[in-house]
C-alpha cells in the first residue's frame, strides 16, 4: 500500500501531461473541427508516405551508425581504469552541454557553401562541395545529437562484463568474432536495446535538424507535424493524425527491437 | 604421471608498469602431473599461470608446450584450458550451454556435442541442472560447472587459479578430494595455484613454492614439508619456529644458548644459518631433563591438540602438543636430532 501511495504524484503527472494529451490527440485525429466524427484525416495521412519513408530511413541510417561508433567506443572507454573511463565519458557528454540549437546551428557554418570545410578546400581548388541541404547533413546532425544516448547504456553494460568473461570465451578456443558475437554483443544486448530507442525515436520525429541542415528538400515527418500546428498550413487535427500514425509506427519499431532483446540475437551473428 | 615434460618455461621475465613481476623463471612440468604453484599473494604464481594460457606476453624467454615454442599463439589456439578465479562463467547462457560453448565454437556435431557436456556433467555431479541459470547456482556448483566447461574440451593441460579461494572450508575439502579424483580418472594434467599450504599438500604430485617472482623449491608434497630448502618455505608450509643458529661443525649447531646434535652437513664452519624446528617436534619433558626451557606463555584448544606459547629467555616457541600445561608454569623442551632442520640463510633481497 505504502509503495503505492509513493507513486501517486508520478501516477498524477502521468495522467495530467501524458494520459489526457494523449486521448486528445487522437480525439483531434478522429474528428473534424467542428466536432464530427472523421477518418479522412487518418487516410490523409498516406498522400505523406514518402515523408514518412524518408524519416524512418534517415532516423534507421543515423540509428546504424550510432551504434557502429558507440560499440566499439564503449567497450574501449569499459577497459580503461576508472579514472580515465571518468574523464573519457565527460568529454562525451561535454556537447550535451550545449544547447542542441548552437550546436546544430554550428554545423551549418562548417558544412555551408562557404562554410569552414569549403573554404579550407578551395586552398587547394577543390570544391565548394554541396554538404549542406543533403540528406547526409541531416544523418550526420542526427548521429552528433544523438550518438551520447546510444553510447552510454551501451557502456554502462559493458561496464559489468569482467575481462575474465572475455578471456575465458578465448580460453575456450573463440576468435575475437566469436568473443563479439558470442559473449560481447549478447551481453549489451539490454544497452544496445536502450540505446537504439533513444537514437531512433527522437531521429524519426526530429524537425530541427531536418530543417536547419536538410534544407526544404529533405522535409521529415517532425516537420510536417510542426508546419500543421505552428506554420502557414494550420490543421490541428491532420497534425494530430500524423502524430497518431508516427506513434504506431514507432511503438512497431519497438516491439521489433524488443523482439531482438531475447535469446535469437546469436542466430542473427552467427 | 610421466617423464616428458608437457609445458617448459625457460627464463621467463615479465614487467607489469616497470615493475618485475617474474624474473628469469625456469619450470618444467611433467605431463599427467598434478603440479601447485603455491606461494603469497603478489608472488606471480597467477602470472605464471596466465602466460600459459597466453593471457600474458613474457618480455623474455620462452614457453614450450609439449616441445613446440608456443610464445605467439593466442589464447584460442593453445591447447590448454583455464578455470578462472571467480569462475567467468557466461551469465547469459545456461548450465549446459556454458559446458557447451567450447564444443560449439570448435563446431562439433549436434548429437556428439551433447553427449559429451551429459558427460562431463555427470562427472561434476551436475545432472539435472542443465536449463539452470547461473545466477541460481550457489558458489561450489558454479565452480563445478567452470570445471566441466574448462574439461569438456579435453585439454592437455587444465590451469586452475584459486578455483577454491570463495567457498567455504568443508565444501572446499570436499572439492579438493574431487578434483584430484577428476585429474586421475581423465589423466590431465592440472597446473593449480594457490597460497592455501594445505590444500597444495593434500592434491599435488609436485609443489612450486614461489616467492617475489622465483621459485624456491620444487619437489613432492612430503620433501616439501619435511625438507624444506630455506626458511621462508618451512615457514609458509605450515607453522614453524625459526631461530638463529651457528653451525660449529656438520651435524652441530648451536641454538638457544646450547650445542645441539643435529644431521644436516655441509655448511662451512661458524656459518651462520636457520634453524628450523616444527612445533610438533617440541616435546614437553620435565625442566631438569631438557634442552631448552622457558614460561608457558599461552595455552590454546585447537581441537587436535593445544597450542602453547613458550617464552625461553625472549624467544617464543610454538609447540603443539596433545597435552596442555599451566600458563605461567616453568616447563622444558626435548628435540631430537632429526628434527632440527638446518638451512641456509636466504641472500639479501630475496
Amino acid at each position: 500500500m505504502r509503495q503505492k501511495a509513493a507513486a501517486a504524484p508520478y501516477i498524477l503527472w502521468m495522467i495530467i501531461f501524458i494520459l489526457v494529451p494523449l486521448a486528445l490527440v487522437v480525439m483531434y485525429a478522429v474528428t473534424t473541427p467542428d466536432g464530427q466524427f472523421t477518418i479522412s484525416y487518418i487516410s490523409q495521412v498516406g498522400e505523406y508516405a514518402p515523408v514518412l519513408v524518408r524519416s524512418v530511413w534517415l532516423a534507421f541510417v543515423a540509428t546504424v551508425i550510432c551504434l557502429v561508433l558507440a560499440f566499439p567506443l564503449a567497450f574501449i572507454i569499459s577497459r580503461r581504469s576508472s579514472n580515465s573511463q571518468r574523464t573519457m565519458i565527460m568529454l562525451v557528454m561535454l556537447p550535451m552541454w550545449m544547447n542542441f540549437l548552437l550546436c546544430t546551428y554550428a554545423w551549418m557554418t562548417i558544412l555551408e557553401k562557404n562554410g569552414l570545410i569549403n573554404r579550407f578546400l578551395a586552398n587547394f581548388g577543390i570544391g565548394p562541395l554541396e554538404m549542406i541541404n543533403t540528406q547526409g547533413a541531416v544523418v550526420l546532425g542526427m548521429v552528433y545529437n544523438y550518438l551520447p544516448f546510444m553510447l552510454l547504456p551501451i557502456y554502462s553494460v559493458m561496464t559489468k562484463i569482467s575481462n575474465s568473461v572475455i578471456e575465458a570465451a578465448q580460453d575456450l578456443g573463440a576468435n575475437w568474432v566469436g568473443v563479439l558475437g558470442k559473449v560481447l554483443i549478447p551481453l549489451s544486448i539490454p544497452g544496445i536495446s536502450t540505446g537504439v530507442i533513444m537514437v531512433f525515436v527522437p531521429s524519426v520525429s526530429t524537425f530541427v535538424i531536418s530543417r536547419m541542415l536538410g534544407g526544404g528538400g529533405n522535409l521529415l515527418i517532425g516537420d510536417l507535424i510542426d508546419l500543421q500546428f505552428l506554420g502557414n498550413a494550420y490543421n490541428p487535427n491532420l497534425g494530430a493524425a500524423i502524430s497518431l500514425v508516427l506513434m504506431v509506427l514507432i511503438l512497431l519499431c519497438m516491439s521489433i527491437t524488443n523482439q531482438f532483446g531475447g535469446e535469437d540475437m546469436e542466430g542473427v551473428i552467427k | 604421471m610421466s617423464e616428458k615434460n608437457i609445458v617448459s618455461l625457460r627464463n621467463i621475465s615479465v614487467d607489469f608498469n616497470d615493475e618485475p613481476v617474474l624474473t628469469g623463471l625456469n619450470l618444467d612440468i611433467r605431463d599427467k602431473e598434478f603440479v601447485t604453484l603455491l606461494g603469497p599473494s603478489g608472488c606471480g604464481k597467477t602470472t605464471t599461470l596466465r602466460i600459459i594460457g597466453g593471457f600474458v606476453d613474457p618480455k623474455e624467454g620462452d614457453v614450450f608446450f609439449d616441445g613446440v615454442k608456443i610464445n605467439d599463439l593466442p589464447p584460442h589456439k593453445r591447447q590448454v584450458n583455464t578455470v578462472f578465479q571467480r569462475y567467468a562463467l557466461f551469465p547469459h547462457l545456461n548450465v549446459f550451454e556454458n559446458v557447451e560453448f567450447g564444443l560449439k565454437i570448435k563446431k562439433m556435431p549436434v548429437e556428439q556435442r551433447q553427449a559429451l557436456v551429459r558427460e562431463m556433467l555427470d562427472l561434476v555431479n551436475l545432472k539435472g541442472y542443465d536449463h539452470r541459470n547461473i545466477e541460481q547456482l550457489s558458489g561450489g556448483q558454479q565452480q563445478r560447472v567452470a570445471i566441466a566447461r574448462a574439461l569438456v574440451n579435453r585439454p592437455r593441460v587444465l590451469l586452475l587459479d584459486e578455483p577454491l579461494g570463495a567457498l567455504d572450508l568443508k565444501l572446499r575439502k570436499e572439492m579438493q578430494i574431487e578434483l584430484k579424483r577428476i585429474q586421475q580418472s581423465l589423466e590431465i594434467t592440472f597446473i593449480y595455484v594457490t597460497h592455501d599450504q594445505e590444500e597444495a599438500l593434500t592434491m599435488s604430485d609436485t609443489v612450486v613454492v614461489m616467492k617475489d617472482g622465483n621459485i624456491l623449491q620444487v619437489g613432492t608434497p612430503q620433501d616439501i614439508y619435511n625438507e624444506p630448502k630455506n626458511a621462508f618455505v618451512a615457514d609458509f608450509i605450515g607453522e614453524s619456529n625459526i631461530v638463529d643458529g651457528v653451525m660449529h661443525q656438520d651435524c652441530l649447531v648451536e641454538f638457544a644458548g646450547k650445542k645441539f646434535e643435529c644431521v644436516d652437513t655441509g655448511f662451512d664452519k661458524m656459518e651462520r644459518v636457520d634453524v628450523v624446528i616444527r612445533p610438533e617436534d617440541l616435546k614437553i619433558v620435565p625442566p631438569e631433563d631438557a634442552q631448552i626451557t622457558g614460561t608457558v606463555e599461552s595455552v590454546i584448544f585447537k581441537g587436535v591438540h593445544f597450542e602453547m606459547v613458550v617464552d625461553a629467555h625472549g624467544y617464543k616457541w610454538i609447540i603443539h602438543s596433545t597435552q596442555s600445561q599451566q600458563p605461567g608454569s616453568f616447563v622444558g623442551m626435548e628435540v631430537i636430532p632429526f628434527d632440527i632442520h638446518i638451512m641456509k640463510k636466504m641472500e639479501a633481497g630475496r
